[in-house]
């Protein structure tokens, strides 16, 4: 059987399923259907590709260097990485699911963007400019500053491939539901054409296409949302009392869309996906990797004010879409299996409501510009991801593990090369094995994964003088290994997915558990360290922070 | 690794001091005021849900759930706006001072 949206999942479970029900809300999804083929989405599409094909030629011949491949030449404004950030961080799953989740629930969309965006204040407050100002292409570069080169390169890489591994997995089953469902397109063809465009833009193109990708995906997005809201908004006369009037009145859940419903009932879940959200995004490796594209401290800040001032515009958008949803959708049969739009279910699945809006809004040819852009969407996010995987694996592993630092940038370059096509076939086959698999808890163990594991060694490396090479390592490989036991062990993989009676471990999302223990175990094994290594290691700490603080040192917009 | 000179003169600058204090009680205050507010309305919805269903006038559709979420949206747009203009003004003025400083 086919499972549900798996978008939906993707994207909810992705912010974390953020409360606990999600898991159960994503199972309630109809299925998905090959839909006949738009040819209006698809000529967008394909202009799509032909702009990114170009902007790729024009980055291939601009990139050099190593510093052009993985940090665009350091020559990104604030505002443009602004919008590249906001273009990873919305993703189609965001758009449809949370459009979706609206559509249905009303009021608890809104919880649901609200823990999306709280985590880019903390990472602007406590990140951004200190990762500017220690980093040169990779997270590790900032967490081995001053500790012991091969275990710490080594355990960061390990933990950033496995984030970057699952949050592909999930984008590329969301991608290839996606595009059968909006192109008619077989669900094998979808995930091949998502893998080879990425591959094609990654190695031709490195950071300087990705970015440019993502800002043009972003525009595109922002633009298509912000014409949906007007036009609901315009329809009342921007009143949102008489919108909400109207969607009260038209939803069978009438005045209940108003308040919260049953997303959040056990307080400690709902703190527990909180914080791997929050802590998951300042966690991820190909967010983080956006932060050495800028030139220096001052534009990295910029660029979270833009992306958090875009992020949170696109949120409340998908609010007004997913109200707008409620009154143009729901009321027309049209969009409804055998035309019952009273207890029906969605023509193509119960992620579909800001696509049929798109339609009831702006005819067949607007959804074919959403349905392009949700594409778009998909495939940047891809190349992000995977441009950061090939990095750990070249600058990480390779150059500074297995050669020791002394490799040569281009060889470096090529290795890099490499591994995207190597992460892209895998990314494709895994897809492909993963089609009918519930990917939710895989997209949730990304967030916590990352949560557990990159962001208390960031931290701790940043901030706390005592961090030693074996702290750092206890704590990590601590983190990892408890977070991937407590999803195991967890209600959706011990008992929904491995069929046991009832859980071990009672929550979906450990974060709330496995972060303290991973900080824990980090000061526990760096103050009980009294190797002499571990007191040069601390003694560096002081011309770690005076860099980290003021930039002095700080690798600059280099290499041009 | 070598130590860069102008690194301890900076250290034992009373600037370098002032810098590194202010910019850390700015970014972790404002760091906390989002923690609260965030996690407060976590505990709103887990245990007094009705009370976001509250109308926000008598005879009014709109709850006062939206105006609360919506400000949590652009509340947190405003604070990192406030953070930046503090750090890229008079914060970067002092690194900049500093750094002249240690040449």
């Amino acid at each position: 059987m086919m499972r549900a949206l798996f978008i939906f999942r993707a994207g909810v479970a992705a912010l974390g399923a953020v409360l606990p029900g999600l898991a159960l809300a994503a199972d309630a999804v109809g299925q998905t259907q090959q839909q006949p083929t738009n040819w209006n989405a698809i000529g967008m599409f394909l202009a799509f590709v032909a702009l990114t094909g170009f902007i790729t030629r024009w980055a291939a011949k601009h990139t050099h260097t190593a510093a052009d491949f993985y940090a665009a030449g350091g020559g990104i404004t604030g505002l443009q990485n602004g919008l590249a950030i906001a273009g990873d961080y919305m993703s189609a799953a965001s758009f449809l699911g949370i459009s979706a989740l609206v559509y249905g629930s009303g009021f608890d969309g809104l919880i649901y963007s609200v823990g999306w965006l709280v985590g880019w204040p903390v990472i602007l407050f406590l990140i951004a400019e200190r990762l500017r100002n220690l980093g040169k292409y990779t997270f590790a570069d900032v967490v081995s500053f001053r500790l012991s080169q091969t275990p710490v390169r080594t355990l960061s890489a390990i933990s950033s491939l496995v984030v970057v591994i699952f949050y592909l997995i999930g984008q590329m089953v969301g991608a290839g539901q996606l595009i059968k469902l909006l192109f008619g397109l077989d669900y094998l063809y979808a995930v091949v054409v998502v893998g080879a465009l990425m591959i094609i833009y990654v190695t031709f193109g490195g950071m300087k296409a990705t970015t440019w990708v993502q800002i043009v995906k972003a525009c595109m997005l922002l633009a298509g949302a912000s014409f949906m809201a007007l036009m609901v908004m315009i329809n009342f006369n921007f009143s949102f009392n008489d919108m909400f009037a109207k969607a009260v009145e038209i939803s069978p859940k009438h005045g209940a869309i108003m308040a919260p419903g049953g997303l959040v009932k056990d307080p400690i879940a709902a703190i527990s996906l909180g914080m791997a959200l929050m802590f998951g995004t300042a966690g991820l490796p190909h967010i983080l990797m956006r932060f050495f594209t800028v030139p220096d401290a001052k534009q990295a800040r910029r660029s979270v004010f833009y992306a958090t001032s875009f992020i949170g515009y696109f949120y409340i958008l998908t609010f007004i879409i997913g109200f707008g949803a409620i009154i143009y959708v729901r009321s027309n049969p049209a969009y409804f299996v055998g035309g019952d739009n009273i207890k029906g279910a969605l023509i193509g699945g119960n992620n579909m409501p800001a696509l049929y809006l798109a339609d009831a809004l702006g005819g067949s040819f607007f959804l074919g510009f959403i349905a392009a852009v949700a594409f778009a969407t998909i495939l940047a996010v891809v190349s992000g991801l995977t441009l950061a995987g090939a990095s750990a694996i070249s600058h990480d592993l390779y150059a500074n593990v297995f050669a020791r630092g002394h490799s040569d940038e281009k060889t470096e370059v090529t290795v890099s090369k490499w591994a995207t096509v190597g992460l892209g076939v895998v990314a494709v086959i895994l897809g492909i094995m993963f089609e009918k698999q519930n990917v939710a808890y895989i997209v949730a163990l990304t967030f916590s994964i990352a949560a557990s594991t990159n962001f208390p060694v960031l931290v701790m490396s940043m901030f706390w003088r005592g961090l030693t090479t074996r702290g750092a390592v206890a704590g990590g490989v601590v983190g990892l290994i408890c977070v991937i036991t407590m999803i195991l062990l967890g209600p959706t993989v011990w008992k929904t997915i491995l069929g046991h009676p009832a859980a071990i471990f009672p929550y979906d999302y450990p974060a709330i558990f496995s972060i303290p223990l991973a900080f824990f175990t980090t000061w526990l094994v760096s103050v009980t360290d009294s190797s002499t290594s571990a007191a040069k290691e601390r003694d560096k700490f002081p011309a770690e922070r005076v860099r980290s603080e003021t930039g002095l040192g700080a690798e600059g917009a280099a290499a041009h | 690794m070598t130590i860069n000179p102008a690194v301890a003169r900076i250290e034992k600058n009373p600037k370098y001091q002032e810098l590194v204090s202010r910019r850390s009680n700015f970014a972790w205050f404002l760091t906390i005021v989002i923690l609260v507010v965030y996690y407060g309305f976590i505990f709103v919805i887990a245990y007094d849900p009705s009370f976001l269903g509250t109308p926000i006038s008598e005879g009014s559709v709109t709850t006062i759930g939206f105006p609360i979420g919506v400000s949590i949206i652009v509340g947190a747009i405003i604070l990192t706006g406030i953070y930046v203009r503090r750090a890229n003004g008079e914060f970067d003025r002092l690194t900049q001072q500093l750094i002249e400083e240690s040449k």
